[in-house]
């Protein structure tokens, strides 16, 4: 199993039981920093569940977890909280404020974290939607007036709006056409080379074999709650792991 | 085993699963009822912690107290004419049609302006509470909140709790109004009370406290059915069906909640009034 010095999550036996059903059992492994790293799996086998401890979101049965250096399990409510300022997040379905429009999106976590005035809140926003190719004139729609990629497109925007050190995405490309699917895993790389400098981490949750090998660093593949392979991207495809066998030629 | 034995058997299967799904009720009502006041509870602590949010509040006064100006005028106007045109054909019976105005205000003040408008607002504002924050639920938007550090108790549940404890008491005042003057409308107009009769028994029999025990009910109405309200959404599973069974629980609990502590609060404040 790969190990890292300094990695920005590290994940020590760590166990979830939901009543007498075990979702992850003893799982141990670091994710690197300033990478991308997907975790594969199959549906049930625990990525969301792992994804929620990661972001402190649920406290674990046993074990633990150290996100940037920090033990989350010592960290109060409160701090917590400001802790995951550090994350930045792009939901399966983006899970855009349906009251905001497209810009007010991306604006609402400076105007919840940031004293900037106005103008410069909304000079930023512009910035960022233009980053991901959203075109100006779309930028006061609703998320109901955009479509599924242009949604994800603004959730990315919006995930970005702190300058996270740790970028989460939970299944980016579920839902989408392969074009819109190609155009999201570009966007995720280009966003990881642009913080490069501030080594932001990208983890990806995903079952999507061919995309996760091309834009990743590094795989894992989750299978019932323990990690069962975890390679550099350009060795997985050669895993003697059976599952991962039957996974990636499917 | 006998052939009496047998014939009975089913018989008592069917007694057994009736107690047990009579308990089991009963357990999930009391499971559903501590899960509400924990929610309540942590609705309350978040209250006072800041950041204080007055913007979404007053964004939820409009929508909770601004949007239901039409319906509670409506509702307010027609049952103060039809209580005045019932009590008159009563009160004629025995001589004492100058208190229909006193009677009307009186009922309209203690019971009918809080528990209408109550029952006005768990269906019109108590629903959208469920159903905004149940689609923000299972939309994952509840959970984006809660990555960026929000707690969505404090930013959802406690401004729609603040407008709808202090939409209510308006409401009802309102109600109260304009009931008197559909009950003033058609005692004196259509059903020949003298006007300075009318309003001088209305002076002499109304007191300040009747109208104090209808804001004191509207007041805690409001803060259950906006308890309730947002409860339910943050309560809802399974989707779009979830929203719609959310929403329908939000307001059969909403109006079932105002109806049994009317009954305590007007125990209460007649003692304490």
């Amino acid at each position: 199993m790969l190990s890292f010095d300094n990695p920005a999550v590290r994940i020590d036996k760590l166990t979830k039981t939901f009543g007498k059903h075990t979702v992850l059992n003893e799982l141990s492994f670091d994710i690197p920093r300033g990478k991308i790293t997907t975790i594969l799996g199959f549906s049930g086998a625990g990525k969301s569940t792992l994804l929620k401890h990661i972001l402190g979101l649920m406290h674990p049965t046993g074990g633990k977890i150290e996100v940037l250096g920090k033990d989350l399990s010592e960290l109060r409510p409160v701090e917590l909280r400001e802790f995951r300022q550090k994350f930045g997040m792009l939901f399966q379905y983006a899970a855009l404020f349906d009251s905001l429009s497209a810009l007010e999106n991306v604006a609402f976590p400076l105007r919840e974290f940031t004293k900037l005035d106005n103008s410069e809140i909304v000079s930023r926003c512009h910035k960022l939607l233009d980053s991901v190719g959203i075109k100006e004139i779309t930028r006061d729609n609703l998320p109901s007036e955009l479509s599924g990629g242009m949604r994800k497109r603004v959730g990315l925007a919006r995930a970005l709006a702190l300058s996270p050190e740790i970028m989460l995405y939970d299944e980016p490309t579920t839902g989408l056409d392969p074009i819109t699917t190609h155009m999201v895993n570009d966007l995720i790389v280009s966003t990881s080379e642009q913080s490069k400098d501030r080594q932001m981490t990208s983890i990806i949750i995903s079952h999507d074999v061919r995309a996760s090998l091309r834009i990743s660093d590094f795989v894992a593949f989750l299978d019932r709650g323990n990690i069962v392979e975890y390679l550099p991207a350009s060795e997985f495809a050669n895993s003697k792991n059976e599952l991962v066998q039957e996974f990636v030629n499917l | 085993m006998t052939t009496e034995s047998l014939k009975s058997a089913p018989k008592k299967n069917y007694f057994y699963r009736l107690i047990e799904s009579f308990g089991a009720t009963i357990l999930e009502s009391v499971e559903g009822l501590g899960s509400y006041i924990s929610f309540t509870l942590n609705a309350l602590s978040w209250m006072f912690r800041p950041p204080y949010r007055f913007r979404l509040v007053f964004e939820q006064l409009y929508f909770v107290g601004n949007k239901s100006i039409f319906i509670v005028t409506l509702a307010g106007s027609f049952t103060g004419m039809v209580m005045a045109y019932q009590t008159y054909f009563a009160f004629n019976l025995i001589n004492v049609d100058s208190l229909v105005g006193t009677v009307t205000a009186i009922t309209l003040a203690k019971e009918l302006a809080p528990v209408l408008s109550g029952l006005i607002v768990a269906g019109r504002a108590g629903a959208a509470m469920t159903a905004q924050i149940g689609s923000m639920k299972v939309t994952e938007q509840i959970d984006a909140l809660e990555v960026m550090g929000i707690n969505g108790v404090q930013y959802l549940a406690v401004p729609r709790i603040i407008a709808g404890t202090l939409s209510l008491p308006m409401l009802s005042a309102l109600y109260l109004f304009i009931g008197n003057i559909g009950s003033y409308f058609v005692g004196t107009k259509f059903l020949n009370i003298d006007e300075a009769i009318y309003l001088s028994k209305l002076g002499e029999f109304m007191f300040l406290e009747d109208i104090w025990q209808g804001l004191i009910k509207a007041f805690f109405f409001g803060f259950i059915i906006s308890t309730v309200g947002t409860y339910f959404g943050f309560n809802v599973t399974k989707g779009a069906e979830g929203v719609g069974k959310g929403t329908n629980l939000s307001v059969v609990w909403g109006m079932i909640m105002v109806l049994i502590s009317d009954y305590f609060l007007t125990s209460f404040l007649i003692q304490v009034l």
